[in-house]
């Protein structure tokens, strides 16, 4: 189908684009890679008076150093995730999850803070950014702000970004020695949404789990941090005995609604086989 | 209201006034008779629409025309007449690897950019590559040979091509 008519406006600078969305009122979209919002325009999901694109805007690409963070603009594409050797290295969950998502054509054009920004919650990239604990930079007319990820993530398609806000940048702090991470999704098709996903970083030291990260997507409204999981493996090390007591406390973390698809019991026991999986694998970062 | 856009298509600097609801695919067919670009689903997800935007496949079909304004585009007609993927062709028409021809000129566009961005790919990796195109036809195993098979002989292996 196509979509609705609309005016456009390609955007130069983050301040030019927060003030046209001031003028225009509340009946507009700002536009990154298109590839959730084009579609829900051919679905008429939504019909916006305005686009606004800050795909052009310089300041919101690059990838670089920024007091011990790697900034990653919000307008890095999806495939950079995959061949950015600051990325690999840096913020490995990223480019751990960037094949699983969507398709290599739609990874040319979808970009990282678009996908934060529209927060599916069957995204891949949300949940890496909760499970790294990165911070949101975002721009509003008052100024900027930081919002730690496990804050930025409040419902299915909904984050602190307020109407009229830019994400500016994904802050992710440098990975410490003995850090290691884990990513995978159990999908019905590869390339499609995951039944269930996770992504996991700690940090081991002689062994032992000196802290640990879980993120789980596609099991709730938003990405989830497995509190319980996390504390069920705290201080000890990876074997059979502490897998099994993170696959049992998971229950406490998920609460997985019945859907169309299938039931909650499935999924939470999908999410439990996938974490097994995952913590059995840990790979070494740099 | 129409938006003026200049872009490069095929290597032609052209100018168009186009709705900014206009998607890439659409300006391509419609305003410029570029119809192999193909639209099945009109949603990301046929792969029937790529083209490649500044050298790297992307959907003409989620892409609106507005966006591309300053960049260059390259169609199948473009890759086609360069002579650029003549040996793809061949060894699709070898191997049987289209039949209604619909989804073929997707799959000719990841097939170019995959071989350029990997000379060697595995059969795995070109199924990876593909997997964002449809073939409701072929069943794709046909596809994945003429692709293996150009492989082998752009990076001179063409006696073990099999
Ligand atoms: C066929 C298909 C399959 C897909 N499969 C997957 C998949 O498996 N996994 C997955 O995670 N995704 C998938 N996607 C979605 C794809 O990754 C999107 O590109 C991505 O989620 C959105 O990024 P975008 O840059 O295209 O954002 P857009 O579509 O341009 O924007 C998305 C939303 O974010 C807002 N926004 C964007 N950037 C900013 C910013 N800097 N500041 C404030 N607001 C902003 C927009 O206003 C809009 O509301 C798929 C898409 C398609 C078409
Ligand atoms: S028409 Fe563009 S992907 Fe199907
Ligand atoms: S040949 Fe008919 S869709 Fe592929």
């Amino acid at each position: 189908m196509k979509s609705p008519a609309f005016e456009y406006i390609r955007a130069e600078s983050v301040a030019g684009a927060m003030s046209a969305y001031a003028a225009a009122g509340d009946d507009v979209v700002y536009l990154a890679g298109g590839h959730s919002v084009v579609p829900s325009l051919a679905l008429r999901l939504q019909a916006p008076a305005l686009m606004i694109d800050l795909s052009e805007i310089a300041a919101l690409s690059g990838i670089s150093f920024q007091d011990g963070w790697l900034r990653i603009g919000a307008m890095t594409r999806h495939v950079q995730a995959i061949n950015d050797p600051l990325i690999a290295a840096q913020a490995p969950l990223f480019a751990a999850a960037a094949p699983f998502v969507a398709h290599p054509a739609i990874r040319n054009r979808g970009t990282l803070g678009g996908s934060l920004a529209h927060a599916d919650p069957a995204s891949e990239f949300p949940a890496a950014a909760v499970a790294m604990r990165v911070e949101l930079e975002i721009a509003s007319p008052k100024g900027t702000r930081r919002v730690p990820a496990d804050e930025f993530f409040l419902d299915i398609y909904e984050t602190a970004i307020e109407p009229g806000e830019i994400l500016l940048a994904i802050h992710v702090p440098s990975p410490v020695a003995g850090q290691v991470i884990g990513f995978d999704e159990i999908v019905r098709r590869q390339g499609d949404y995951a039944m269930v996903g996770a992504a996991v970083q700690a940090v081991a030291k002689d062994g032992v789990l000196e802290d640990i990260s879980i993120a789980l997507f596609s099991v709730g409204n938003r990405p989830t941090r497995a509190v319980a999981a996390q504390a069920a493996l705290m201080g000890r090390v990876i074997d059979d005995a502490s897998i099994a007591d993170a696959k049992a406390a998971l229950g406490d973390d998920l609460d997985p609604p019945d859907d169309l698809q299938f039931p909650a019991t499935m999924r939470l026991h999908l999410a439990r086989v996938l974490l097994g999986r995952i913590l059995a694998n840990l790979e070494a970062v740099a | 209201m129409k938006t003026d856009i200049t872009l490069t298509i095929n290597g032609d600097a052209v100018r168009e006034a186009v709705e900014p609801r206009t998607s890439l695919a659409d300006l391509l067919r419609d305003n410029l008779q570029l119809t192999g670009t193909h639209l099945g689903c009109e949603m990301g997800a046929c792969g029937a629409c790529l083209v490649m935007l500044d050298g790297a496949p992307v959907h003409a079909c989620l892409v609106l025309a507005v966006q591309a304004s300053g960049h260059k585009v390259e169609t199948i007609e473009g890759l086609n007449e360069r002579g650029l993927i003549k040996d793809l062709q061949e060894k699709f028409h070898d191997r049987n690897a289209l039949q209604c021809g619909f989804c073929t000129n997707g799959m000719l566009m990841s097939a170019q950019a995959l071989l350029l961005d990997n000379p060697t790919p595995s059969r795995p990796e070109i199924r990876e590559a593909l997997s964002g195109n449809y073939c409701r036809c072929t069943g794709y195993e046909a596809i994945v040979d003429a692709i293996s098979a150009t492989a082998k002989m752009r990076s001179g292996q063409a006696g073990e091509a099999s």
